[in-house]
Protein backbone atom coordinates (compact mmCIF):
# COMPACT_ATOMS: atom_id res chain seq x y z
CA UNK A 1 0.00 0.00 0.00
CA UNK A 2 1.08 3.64 -0.23
CA UNK A 3 1.00 6.35 1.77
CA UNK A 4 -1.47 9.59 0.76
CA UNK A 5 -0.25 11.33 -2.11
CA UNK A 6 1.07 14.74 -0.63
CA UNK A 7 3.04 12.75 2.25
CA UNK A 8 4.62 9.58 1.74
CA UNK A 9 4.14 6.94 4.76
CA UNK A 10 8.11 7.61 6.08
CA UNK A 11 6.77 11.22 7.20
CA UNK A 12 2.89 10.33 8.07
CA UNK A 13 5.08 8.31 10.84
CA UNK A 14 6.30 11.67 12.31
CA UNK A 15 3.15 13.20 13.53
CA UNK A 16 5.21 16.58 13.36
CA UNK A 17 5.17 16.42 9.61
CA UNK A 18 1.56 15.94 8.62
CA UNK A 19 0.55 19.18 8.52
CA UNK A 20 3.76 21.59 7.34
CA UNK A 21 3.50 24.84 9.72
CA UNK A 22 4.68 26.73 6.36
CA UNK A 23 1.14 24.97 4.42
CA UNK A 24 -0.51 25.76 7.84
CA UNK A 25 0.04 29.67 7.14
CA UNK A 26 -0.03 29.80 3.39
CA UNK A 27 -3.70 28.34 4.00
CA UNK A 28 -5.23 29.92 7.13
CA UNK A 29 -3.76 33.45 5.31
CA UNK A 30 -5.39 32.45 2.38
CA UNK A 31 -8.68 31.61 4.32
CA UNK A 32 -8.53 34.76 6.43
CA UNK A 33 -7.98 37.22 3.56
CA UNK A 34 -10.55 36.30 1.28
CA UNK A 35 -12.91 35.48 4.38
CA UNK A 36 -12.02 39.28 5.08
CA UNK A 37 -12.78 40.22 1.19
CA UNK A 38 -16.48 38.64 1.31
CA UNK A 39 -17.32 41.64 3.66
CA UNK A 40 -14.90 44.17 2.41
CA UNK A 41 -15.97 43.82 -1.75
CA UNK A 42 -18.51 46.18 -2.83
CA UNK A 43 -19.00 43.90 -6.05
CA UNK A 44 -21.19 40.75 -4.96
CA UNK A 45 -19.61 38.88 -7.92
CA UNK A 46 -16.21 39.62 -6.13
CA UNK A 47 -17.80 38.51 -2.64
CA UNK A 48 -19.10 35.20 -3.90
CA UNK A 49 -15.73 34.59 -5.61
CA UNK A 50 -13.89 35.70 -2.81
CA UNK A 51 -16.02 32.94 -0.59
CA UNK A 52 -15.22 30.13 -3.03
CA UNK A 53 -11.54 30.66 -2.31
CA UNK A 54 -12.21 30.90 0.99
CA UNK A 55 -13.38 27.66 0.63
CA UNK A 56 -11.12 25.97 -1.14
CA UNK A 57 -8.55 27.45 2.14
CA UNK A 58 -9.98 25.77 4.07
CA UNK A 59 -11.14 22.29 2.37
CA UNK A 60 -6.60 22.75 2.00
CA UNK A 61 -6.25 22.99 5.62
CA UNK A 62 -8.66 19.91 6.16
CA UNK A 63 -6.47 17.98 3.75
CA UNK A 64 -3.24 18.67 4.93
CA UNK A 65 -4.71 16.80 8.12
CA UNK A 66 -5.24 14.27 6.96
CA UNK A 67 -9.70 14.20 6.32
CA UNK A 68 -9.60 14.13 2.55
CA UNK A 69 -13.15 13.15 2.65
CA UNK A 70 -14.11 16.47 4.44
CA UNK A 71 -11.61 19.03 2.24
CA UNK A 72 -12.93 17.20 -0.91
CA UNK A 73 -16.68 17.23 0.30
CA UNK A 74 -16.16 21.09 1.31
CA UNK A 75 -15.35 21.14 -2.48
CA UNK A 76 -17.53 19.75 -4.06
CA UNK A 77 -20.95 20.69 -2.22
CA UNK A 78 -19.89 24.46 -0.52
CA UNK A 79 -17.63 25.65 -3.44
CA UNK A 80 -18.82 23.35 -6.76
CA UNK A 81 -22.60 23.33 -6.19
CA UNK A 82 -24.24 26.21 -3.16
CA UNK A 83 -21.65 29.25 -4.91
CA UNK A 84 -22.53 28.21 -8.44
CA UNK A 85 -26.13 28.56 -7.43
CA UNK A 86 -25.23 31.64 -5.63
CA UNK A 87 -23.59 32.94 -8.19
CA UNK A 88 -26.30 32.01 -10.40
CA UNK A 89 -28.79 34.54 -8.86
CA UNK A 90 -26.30 37.44 -8.03
CA UNK A 91 -25.56 37.48 -11.42
CA UNK A 92 -29.28 38.40 -12.54
CA UNK A 93 -29.27 41.34 -9.89
CA UNK A 94 -28.44 44.93 -10.90
CA UNK A 95 -24.50 44.54 -9.88
CA UNK A 96 -25.00 48.56 -10.29
CA UNK A 97 -27.28 49.55 -7.94
CA UNK A 98 -25.39 47.71 -5.35
CA UNK A 99 -22.01 49.27 -5.70
CA UNK A 100 -23.68 52.44 -5.34
CA UNK A 101 -25.21 51.37 -1.87
CA UNK A 102 -23.98 53.77 0.69
CA UNK A 103 -22.50 52.18 3.53
CA UNK A 104 -24.59 51.90 7.07
CA UNK A 105 -21.52 52.99 9.72
CA UNK A 106 -24.42 52.26 12.55
CA UNK A 107 -24.87 48.63 11.05
CA UNK A 108 -20.80 48.45 10.24
CA UNK A 109 -20.16 49.19 13.78
CA UNK A 110 -22.77 46.97 15.25
CA UNK A 111 -21.27 44.38 13.45
CA UNK A 112 -17.75 44.81 14.49
CA UNK A 113 -19.20 44.82 18.04
CA UNK A 114 -20.85 41.41 18.09
CA UNK A 115 -17.79 39.71 16.18
CA UNK A 116 -15.84 41.51 18.75
CA UNK A 117 -18.01 40.06 21.78
CA UNK A 118 -17.81 36.51 19.90
CA UNK A 119 -13.99 36.72 19.31
CA UNK A 120 -13.75 37.14 23.24
CA UNK A 121 -16.42 34.70 24.10
CA UNK A 122 -13.90 32.09 22.19
CA UNK A 123 -10.57 32.90 23.53
CA UNK A 124 -12.14 32.77 27.05
CA UNK A 125 -13.82 29.45 26.72
CA UNK A 126 -10.56 28.41 24.96
CA UNK A 127 -8.04 29.54 27.63
CA UNK A 128 -9.94 27.34 30.04
CA UNK A 129 -10.47 24.53 28.28
CA UNK A 130 -8.27 21.71 30.16
CA UNK A 131 -7.64 19.23 27.13
CA UNK A 132 -6.54 22.34 24.65
CA UNK A 133 -3.36 22.48 27.21
CA UNK A 134 -2.02 19.26 26.23
CA UNK A 135 -0.48 17.96 22.71
CA UNK A 136 -2.87 15.52 20.86
CA UNK A 137 -0.94 11.59 20.99
CA UNK A 138 0.10 10.21 17.59
CA UNK A 139 -2.51 8.88 15.56
CA UNK A 140 -2.59 5.08 15.41
CA UNK A 141 -1.87 3.89 11.76
CA UNK A 142 -0.39 5.48 8.51
CA UNK A 143 -3.29 4.18 6.70
CA UNK A 144 -6.20 6.28 7.65
CA UNK A 145 -9.55 5.51 5.70
CA UNK A 146 -11.35 7.98 6.71
CA UNK A 147 -14.06 7.71 4.12
CA UNK A 148 -14.37 4.13 5.46
CA UNK A 149 -14.32 5.87 9.03
CA UNK A 150 -17.25 8.41 8.20
CA UNK A 151 -19.16 5.94 7.09
CA UNK A 152 -19.03 3.08 9.28
CA UNK A 153 -19.79 5.42 12.08
CA UNK A 154 -22.90 7.21 10.11
CA UNK A 155 -24.51 3.76 9.97
CA UNK A 156 -23.33 2.57 13.16
CA UNK A 157 -23.24 5.10 16.07
CA UNK A 158 -25.52 7.97 14.25
CA UNK A 159 -27.59 5.39 12.48
CA UNK A 160 -30.75 7.67 13.69
CA UNK A 161 -30.20 11.18 13.15
CA UNK A 162 -28.68 9.65 9.73
CA UNK A 163 -31.98 8.27 9.00
CA UNK A 164 -33.54 11.45 10.35
CA UNK A 165 -31.69 13.62 7.71
CA UNK A 166 -32.44 11.42 5.33
CA UNK A 167 -36.33 12.02 5.35
CA UNK A 168 -35.89 15.49 5.95
CA UNK A 169 -34.00 16.10 2.87
CA UNK A 170 -37.04 13.94 1.03
CA UNK A 171 -39.28 15.75 2.55
CA UNK A 172 -37.57 18.95 1.26
CA UNK A 173 -37.14 17.66 -2.52
CA UNK A 174 -40.66 16.46 -2.64
CA UNK A 175 -41.08 20.03 -1.56
CA UNK A 176 -38.85 21.59 -4.46
CA UNK A 177 -41.24 19.28 -6.50
CA UNK A 178 -44.35 20.24 -5.53
CA UNK A 179 -43.43 24.35 -5.65
CA UNK A 180 -42.08 23.76 -9.22
CA UNK A 181 -44.93 21.96 -10.69
CA UNK A 182 -46.20 23.84 -13.43
CA UNK A 183 -50.17 24.96 -12.76
CA UNK A 184 -52.47 23.33 -14.85
CA UNK A 185 -54.04 25.90 -16.77
CA UNK B 1 12.84 8.59 0.48
CA UNK B 2 11.09 12.06 0.61
CA UNK B 3 13.13 13.63 -2.31
CA UNK B 4 12.75 10.81 -4.20
CA UNK B 5 8.68 11.01 -4.09
CA UNK B 6 8.73 14.95 -4.85
CA UNK B 7 11.31 14.20 -7.54
CA UNK B 8 9.30 11.31 -9.38
CA UNK B 9 6.25 13.42 -8.81
CA UNK B 10 7.58 16.61 -10.33
CA UNK B 11 8.44 14.50 -13.41
CA UNK B 12 5.29 12.72 -13.53
CA UNK B 13 3.29 15.98 -13.39
CA UNK B 14 5.72 17.97 -16.47
CA UNK B 15 5.75 14.53 -18.65
CA UNK B 16 1.64 14.34 -17.90
CA UNK B 17 0.84 18.12 -18.79
CA UNK B 18 3.62 18.61 -21.46
CA UNK B 19 4.46 15.16 -23.23
CA UNK B 20 0.91 14.05 -22.92
CA UNK B 21 -2.12 16.44 -22.83
CA UNK B 22 -1.21 19.27 -24.37
CA UNK B 23 0.40 17.59 -27.61
CA UNK B 24 -2.74 15.56 -27.37
CA UNK B 25 -5.05 18.64 -26.95
CA UNK B 26 -3.90 19.84 -30.43
CA UNK B 27 -3.88 17.15 -31.84
CA UNK B 28 -7.68 15.58 -30.89
CA UNK B 29 -8.11 19.45 -32.23
CA UNK B 30 -6.38 18.58 -35.46
CA UNK B 31 -8.49 14.93 -35.70
CA UNK B 32 -11.59 16.11 -34.79
CA UNK B 33 -11.34 18.78 -37.97
CA UNK B 34 -10.60 16.01 -39.86
CA UNK B 35 -12.81 13.28 -38.58
CA UNK B 36 -15.72 15.88 -38.99
CA UNK B 37 -14.83 16.25 -42.83
CA UNK B 38 -14.54 12.60 -43.06
CA UNK B 39 -17.97 12.37 -41.45
CA UNK B 40 -19.53 15.28 -43.50
CA UNK B 41 -17.82 13.88 -46.72
CA UNK B 42 -15.44 16.93 -47.24
CA UNK B 43 -11.38 16.75 -46.84
CA UNK B 44 -11.02 18.40 -43.67
CA UNK B 45 -7.16 20.61 -42.77
CA UNK B 46 -5.16 18.83 -45.55
CA UNK B 47 -2.18 21.03 -46.57
CA UNK B 48 0.21 22.33 -43.86
CA UNK B 49 2.59 18.95 -43.65
CA UNK B 50 1.70 15.56 -44.74
CA UNK B 51 -1.77 14.93 -44.69
CA UNK B 52 -2.32 18.13 -42.29
CA UNK B 53 -0.02 17.08 -39.43
CA UNK B 54 1.66 20.22 -38.58
CA UNK B 55 -1.71 22.16 -38.91
CA UNK B 56 -2.09 22.12 -35.30
CA UNK B 57 1.22 24.32 -35.01
CA UNK B 58 0.01 26.54 -37.51
CA UNK B 59 -2.82 26.96 -35.42
CA UNK B 60 -1.00 27.85 -32.52
CA UNK B 61 0.58 30.39 -34.05
CA UNK B 62 -2.37 31.74 -35.74
CA UNK B 63 -4.19 31.99 -32.18
CA UNK B 64 -0.43 34.10 -30.40
CA UNK B 65 -0.51 36.31 -33.37
CA UNK B 66 -3.99 37.53 -33.58
CA UNK B 67 -5.42 40.78 -31.93
CA UNK B 68 -6.29 40.26 -28.35
CA UNK B 69 -9.11 42.84 -28.24
CA UNK B 70 -11.12 43.44 -24.83
CA UNK B 71 -14.44 44.97 -25.20
CA UNK B 72 -14.61 47.91 -23.39
CA UNK B 73 -17.93 47.31 -21.54
CA UNK B 74 -16.18 44.31 -19.97
CA UNK B 75 -14.97 43.61 -16.66
CA UNK B 76 -11.37 43.84 -16.90
CA UNK B 77 -10.42 41.85 -14.22
CA UNK B 78 -12.70 38.73 -14.32
CA UNK B 79 -12.88 39.21 -18.06
CA UNK B 80 -9.08 38.10 -17.86
CA UNK B 81 -9.30 35.31 -15.03
CA UNK B 82 -12.23 33.43 -16.39
CA UNK B 83 -10.49 31.52 -19.70
CA UNK B 84 -7.73 30.70 -16.65
CA UNK B 85 -10.22 29.27 -14.66
CA UNK B 86 -11.62 27.12 -17.62
CA UNK B 87 -8.38 25.51 -18.29
CA UNK B 88 -7.03 24.49 -14.68
CA UNK B 89 -9.84 22.19 -13.43
CA UNK B 90 -9.48 20.20 -16.60
CA UNK B 91 -5.96 19.86 -16.40
CA UNK B 92 -5.67 19.19 -12.23
CA UNK B 93 -8.78 16.39 -12.71
CA UNK B 94 -5.74 13.82 -14.74
CA UNK B 95 -3.92 13.91 -11.09
CA UNK B 96 -5.88 11.39 -9.89
CA UNK B 97 -6.17 9.17 -12.63
CA UNK B 98 -3.87 5.87 -12.91
CA UNK B 99 -2.39 6.15 -16.47
CA UNK B 100 -0.31 2.95 -15.90
CA UNK B 101 0.68 0.56 -14.03
CA UNK B 102 4.22 1.00 -12.86
CA UNK B 103 7.35 1.99 -14.52
CA UNK B 104 10.84 0.98 -12.66
CA UNK B 105 8.84 0.88 -9.70
CA UNK B 106 7.24 3.99 -9.81
CA UNK B 107 3.66 3.71 -9.78
CA UNK B 108 2.16 6.26 -12.29
CA UNK B 109 -0.48 8.02 -10.72
CA UNK B 110 0.39 11.40 -9.55
CA UNK B 111 -2.07 11.26 -6.38
CA UNK B 112 -2.90 8.08 -4.96
CA UNK B 113 -5.87 9.78 -2.82
CA UNK B 114 -8.39 7.45 -1.15
CA UNK B 115 -11.74 10.03 -2.33
CA UNK B 116 -10.08 9.61 -6.11
CA UNK B 117 -13.53 10.03 -7.60
CA UNK B 118 -15.11 12.35 -5.22
CA UNK B 119 -11.83 14.04 -6.21
CA UNK B 120 -12.83 14.44 -9.80
CA UNK B 121 -16.16 15.37 -9.33
CA UNK B 122 -15.06 18.39 -6.95
CA UNK B 123 -12.45 19.93 -9.31
CA UNK B 124 -14.74 19.00 -12.12
CA UNK B 125 -17.43 21.01 -10.83
CA UNK B 126 -15.14 24.22 -10.50
CA UNK B 127 -14.59 23.99 -13.99
CA UNK B 128 -18.20 25.61 -14.22
CA UNK B 129 -17.17 29.16 -12.76
CA UNK B 130 -14.39 29.60 -16.20
CA UNK B 131 -17.52 29.74 -18.29
CA UNK B 132 -20.05 31.14 -15.83
CA UNK B 133 -17.71 34.42 -15.22
CA UNK B 134 -16.54 34.32 -18.84
CA UNK B 135 -19.97 34.73 -19.84
CA UNK B 136 -20.64 37.72 -16.74
CA UNK B 137 -17.44 39.13 -17.46
CA UNK B 138 -17.90 39.97 -20.98
CA UNK B 139 -20.71 42.06 -20.43
CA UNK B 140 -22.72 41.56 -23.61
CA UNK B 141 -25.96 39.81 -23.84
CA UNK B 142 -25.70 36.56 -25.55
CA UNK B 143 -22.11 35.25 -23.17
CA UNK B 144 -24.27 35.85 -20.54
CA UNK B 145 -27.17 33.38 -21.41
CA UNK B 146 -24.67 31.33 -22.15
CA UNK B 147 -23.07 31.06 -18.34
CA UNK B 148 -26.72 31.04 -17.28
CA UNK B 149 -27.26 27.75 -19.38
CA UNK B 150 -23.82 26.20 -18.61
CA UNK B 151 -24.40 26.17 -14.63
CA UNK B 152 -27.36 25.18 -14.28
CA UNK B 153 -26.77 22.51 -17.28
CA UNK B 154 -23.89 21.48 -15.50
CA UNK B 155 -25.47 21.57 -11.61
CA UNK B 156 -28.05 19.31 -13.11
CA UNK B 157 -25.59 16.65 -14.69
CA UNK B 158 -23.38 16.27 -11.57
CA UNK B 159 -26.09 14.69 -9.56
CA UNK B 160 -26.94 11.85 -12.87
CA UNK B 161 -23.03 11.98 -13.30
CA UNK B 162 -22.33 11.16 -9.16
CA UNK B 163 -25.26 8.45 -9.09
CA UNK B 164 -24.33 6.69 -11.95
CA UNK B 165 -20.99 5.62 -10.65
CA UNK B 166 -22.22 4.41 -7.34
CA UNK B 167 -22.40 0.69 -8.34
CA UNK B 168 -19.07 0.71 -9.81
CA UNK B 169 -17.92 1.57 -6.06
CA UNK B 170 -20.33 -0.74 -4.72
CA UNK B 171 -18.49 -3.44 -5.90
CA UNK B 172 -14.92 -2.40 -5.70
CA UNK B 173 -15.49 -0.97 -2.00
CA UNK B 174 -13.55 2.06 -2.18
CA UNK B 175 -13.60 5.19 -3.47
CA UNK B 176 -9.78 5.21 -4.76
CA UNK B 177 -9.23 4.56 -8.89
CA UNK B 178 -6.26 2.53 -8.44
CA UNK B 179 -8.44 0.12 -6.35
CA UNK B 180 -10.80 0.37 -9.10
CA UNK B 181 -8.11 -0.76 -12.08
CA UNK B 182 -7.06 -3.77 -9.44
CA UNK B 183 -10.50 -4.81 -9.18
CA UNK B 184 -11.28 -4.96 -12.57
CA UNK B 185 -7.91 -7.14 -13.40
CA UNK B 186 -8.91 -9.40 -10.73
CA UNK B 187 -12.82 -9.83 -12.03
CA UNK B 188 -12.91 -8.65 -15.64
CA UNK B 189 -13.64 -5.04 -16.70
CA UNK B 190 -16.92 -3.33 -15.82
CA UNK B 191 -18.64 -3.01 -18.62
CA UNK B 192 -18.47 -7.10 -18.96
CA UNK B 193 -18.11 -8.10 -15.76
CA UNK B 194 -18.87 -11.95 -16.67
CA UNK B 195 -15.21 -12.12 -18.46
CA UNK B 196 -13.24 -14.88 -16.60
CA UNK B 197 -16.00 -15.93 -14.94
CA UNK B 198 -18.24 -17.02 -17.42
CA UNK B 199 -20.49 -19.50 -15.74
CA UNK B 200 -21.96 -17.62 -13.59
CA UNK B 201 -24.94 -16.55 -14.49
CA UNK B 202 -25.23 -13.48 -11.57
CA UNK B 203 -22.26 -12.32 -13.03
CA UNK B 204 -24.12 -12.17 -16.45
CA UNK B 205 -27.29 -10.25 -14.69
CA UNK B 206 -24.36 -7.72 -13.27
CA UNK B 207 -23.65 -6.63 -16.96
CA UNK B 208 -27.22 -5.05 -17.10
CA UNK B 209 -27.05 -2.30 -14.66
CA UNK B 210 -23.43 -1.27 -15.38
CA UNK B 211 -24.01 -0.89 -19.45
CA UNK B 212 -26.96 1.31 -17.55
CA UNK B 213 -24.30 2.90 -15.49
CA UNK B 214 -22.30 3.32 -18.29
CA UNK B 215 -24.47 4.94 -20.37
CA UNK B 216 -25.30 7.07 -18.05
CA UNK B 217 -22.28 8.28 -16.98
CA UNK B 218 -21.09 8.86 -20.55
CA UNK B 219 -23.88 10.91 -21.21
CA UNK B 220 -23.45 12.67 -18.57
CA UNK B 221 -19.99 13.51 -19.01
CA UNK B 222 -21.26 14.88 -22.67
CA UNK B 223 -23.29 17.41 -20.45
CA UNK B 224 -20.39 18.02 -18.30
CA UNK B 225 -17.71 18.62 -21.23
CA UNK B 226 -20.40 20.90 -23.24
CA UNK B 227 -20.05 18.61 -25.96
CA UNK B 228 -23.06 18.25 -28.54
CA UNK B 229 -25.57 17.08 -28.02
CA UNK B 230 -25.65 19.15 -24.99
CA UNK B 231 -23.26 22.06 -25.56
CA UNK B 232 -26.23 24.85 -24.97
CA UNK B 233 -24.02 27.47 -23.57
CA UNK B 234 -21.67 27.71 -27.00
CA UNK B 235 -25.25 26.76 -29.40
CA UNK B 236 -23.87 29.04 -32.05
CA UNK B 237 -26.87 29.47 -33.76
CA UNK B 238 -29.16 30.85 -31.14
CA UNK B 239 -25.89 32.38 -28.85
CA UNK B 240 -23.54 33.43 -31.71
CA UNK B 241 -20.88 31.24 -29.82
CA UNK B 242 -22.01 31.38 -26.32
CA UNK B 243 -20.00 32.62 -23.73
CA UNK B 244 -16.57 33.16 -25.41
CA UNK B 245 -18.00 35.18 -27.97
CA UNK B 246 -15.96 38.50 -26.75
CA UNK B 247 -13.35 36.53 -26.58
CA UNK B 248 -10.34 36.65 -28.92
CA UNK B 249 -6.81 35.67 -29.80
CA UNK B 250 -4.96 33.46 -26.69
CA UNK B 251 -7.68 34.10 -23.99
CA UNK B 252 -10.44 31.67 -26.67
CA UNK B 253 -7.65 29.68 -27.07
CA UNK B 254 -7.21 28.40 -23.37
CA UNK B 255 -11.42 28.24 -23.66
CA UNK B 256 -10.72 25.58 -26.17
CA UNK B 257 -7.68 24.20 -24.60
CA UNK B 258 -9.92 23.84 -21.35
CA UNK B 259 -12.56 22.41 -23.75
CA UNK B 260 -10.57 20.08 -25.31
CA UNK B 261 -8.45 18.98 -21.85
CA UNK B 262 -11.75 18.74 -20.14
CA UNK B 263 -12.74 15.96 -23.15
CA UNK B 264 -9.21 14.19 -22.58
CA UNK B 265 -9.61 13.95 -18.90
CA UNK B 266 -13.11 12.97 -19.37
CA UNK B 267 -12.66 9.99 -21.22
CA UNK B 268 -9.38 9.14 -19.13
CA UNK B 269 -11.70 8.35 -16.45
CA UNK B 270 -14.70 6.66 -18.49
CA UNK B 271 -11.32 4.32 -19.17
CA UNK B 272 -10.58 4.07 -15.63
CA UNK B 273 -13.91 3.01 -14.51
CA UNK B 274 -15.57 1.19 -17.09
CA UNK B 275 -12.76 -0.57 -19.48
CA UNK B 276 -10.31 -1.34 -17.21
CA UNK B 277 -7.96 1.32 -16.97
CA UNK B 278 -4.11 0.43 -18.05
CA UNK B 279 -5.42 -3.34 -18.45
CA UNK B 280 -5.62 -5.60 -21.38
CA UNK B 281 -5.98 -9.38 -20.97
CA UNK B 282 -2.69 -11.03 -21.36
CA UNK B 283 -0.21 -8.00 -20.87
CA UNK B 284 1.55 -8.08 -17.35
CA UNK B 285 2.00 -5.14 -15.52
CA UNK B 286 5.33 -2.76 -14.61
CA UNK B 287 6.61 -5.46 -11.91
CA UNK B 288 7.19 -7.53 -14.44
CA UNK B 289 9.96 -5.44 -16.61
CA UNK B 290 10.07 -1.61 -17.74
CA UNK B 291 8.58 -2.54 -21.47
CA UNK B 292 5.47 -3.87 -20.00
CA UNK B 293 5.10 -0.13 -17.96
CA UNK B 294 5.44 1.60 -20.96
CA UNK B 295 2.70 -0.90 -22.74
CA UNK B 296 0.60 -0.21 -20.24
CA UNK B 297 0.91 3.82 -20.35
CA UNK B 298 0.45 2.75 -24.21
CA UNK B 299 -2.66 0.42 -24.12
CA UNK B 300 -4.37 3.10 -21.49
CA UNK B 301 -4.09 6.42 -23.79
CA UNK B 302 -4.81 4.01 -26.62
CA UNK B 303 -8.40 3.27 -24.88
CA UNK B 304 -8.35 7.11 -24.19
CA UNK B 305 -8.15 8.28 -27.57
CA UNK B 306 -10.99 5.23 -28.94
CA UNK B 307 -13.60 6.97 -26.45
CA UNK B 308 -12.33 10.67 -27.57
CA UNK B 309 -13.04 9.05 -31.74
CA UNK B 310 -16.15 8.28 -30.26
CA UNK B 311 -17.24 11.59 -28.95
CA UNK B 312 -16.27 13.11 -32.21
CA UNK B 313 -18.80 10.39 -34.08
CA UNK B 314 -21.51 11.30 -31.36
CA UNK B 315 -20.62 15.11 -31.84
CA UNK B 316 -21.01 15.64 -35.47
CA UNK B 317 -23.73 12.60 -35.84
CA UNK B 318 -26.48 13.89 -33.53
CA UNK B 319 -28.78 17.72 -33.58
CA UNK B 320 -28.53 19.54 -30.37
CA UNK B 321 -31.11 19.45 -27.85
CA UNK B 322 -33.37 22.00 -26.82
CA UNK B 323 -32.69 23.88 -23.32
CA UNK B 324 -36.05 22.61 -21.86
CA UNK B 325 -35.71 18.91 -23.36
CA UNK B 326 -31.56 19.01 -22.04
CA UNK B 327 -33.44 20.11 -18.13
CA UNK B 328 -36.08 17.39 -18.49
CA UNK B 329 -33.65 14.94 -19.58
CA UNK B 330 -31.14 14.88 -16.95
CA UNK B 331 -33.50 15.54 -13.94
CA UNK B 332 -37.04 13.25 -14.85
CA UNK B 333 -34.57 10.26 -17.03
CA UNK B 334 -31.40 9.87 -16.02
CA UNK B 335 -31.50 10.51 -12.31
CA UNK B 336 -34.33 7.76 -11.86
CA UNK B 337 -32.83 5.18 -14.11
CA UNK B 338 -29.73 6.26 -11.96
CA UNK B 339 -31.37 5.76 -8.79
CA UNK B 340 -32.84 2.48 -9.63
CA UNK B 341 -29.78 1.05 -11.17
CA UNK B 342 -28.19 1.56 -7.34
CA UNK B 343 -30.85 -0.70 -5.69
CA UNK B 344 -30.40 -2.83 -8.94
CA UNK B 345 -26.86 -3.82 -8.02
CA UNK B 346 -27.60 -3.53 -4.46
CA UNK B 347 -29.89 -6.72 -4.82
CA UNK B 348 -27.57 -8.59 -7.23
CA UNK B 349 -24.27 -7.64 -4.94
CA UNK B 350 -24.99 -10.55 -2.69
CA UNK B 351 -24.28 -13.11 -5.28
CA UNK B 352 -21.24 -11.90 -6.42
CA UNK B 353 -18.36 -13.50 -4.46
CA UNK B 354 -16.02 -11.27 -2.68
CA UNK B 355 -12.46 -10.52 -3.70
Amino acid sequence: MLGSPFFPQSAIRNPQSIMSPFLFWIFALLMLVFGAAVVVNRNPVASALSLVVSFLGLAALFMSLDAYFLGIIQVLVYAGAVMVLFLFIIMLLDLRAETRRRINWLATAGGIAVALVLLMQISFVVSRFQLARQTFPALPGSTIDDVRNVGALLFSNYNLPFQIVGVLVLVATIGVVLLSRREPR
Amino acid sequence: MDSFFIITSLLKIVGILFVVILPMVSYVVYAERRVSAFIQDRLGPNRVGPAGLFQPIADIFKLLLKEDFTPRAANTFYYWLAPCLAVMPAIITIAVVPFGSTLFGVPMVIADVNVGILFVFAIASLGVYGIVIGGWASNSKYPFLGGIRSSAQMLSYELSLGLSVIPVFMLVGNLRLTSVVRYQIEHGWFIAPFVGDWINPWKWLLTIPMIVSFLVFMIAMFAETNRLPFDLPEAEQELAGGYHTEYSSMKFALYFLGEYAAMITGSAVIVTLFFGGWHFPGIPDGSHGWIFGLINIAVFFTKVTIVILFFMWIRWTLPRFRYDQLMRLGWLFFFEIALVNIFLVAAILPYIPKV
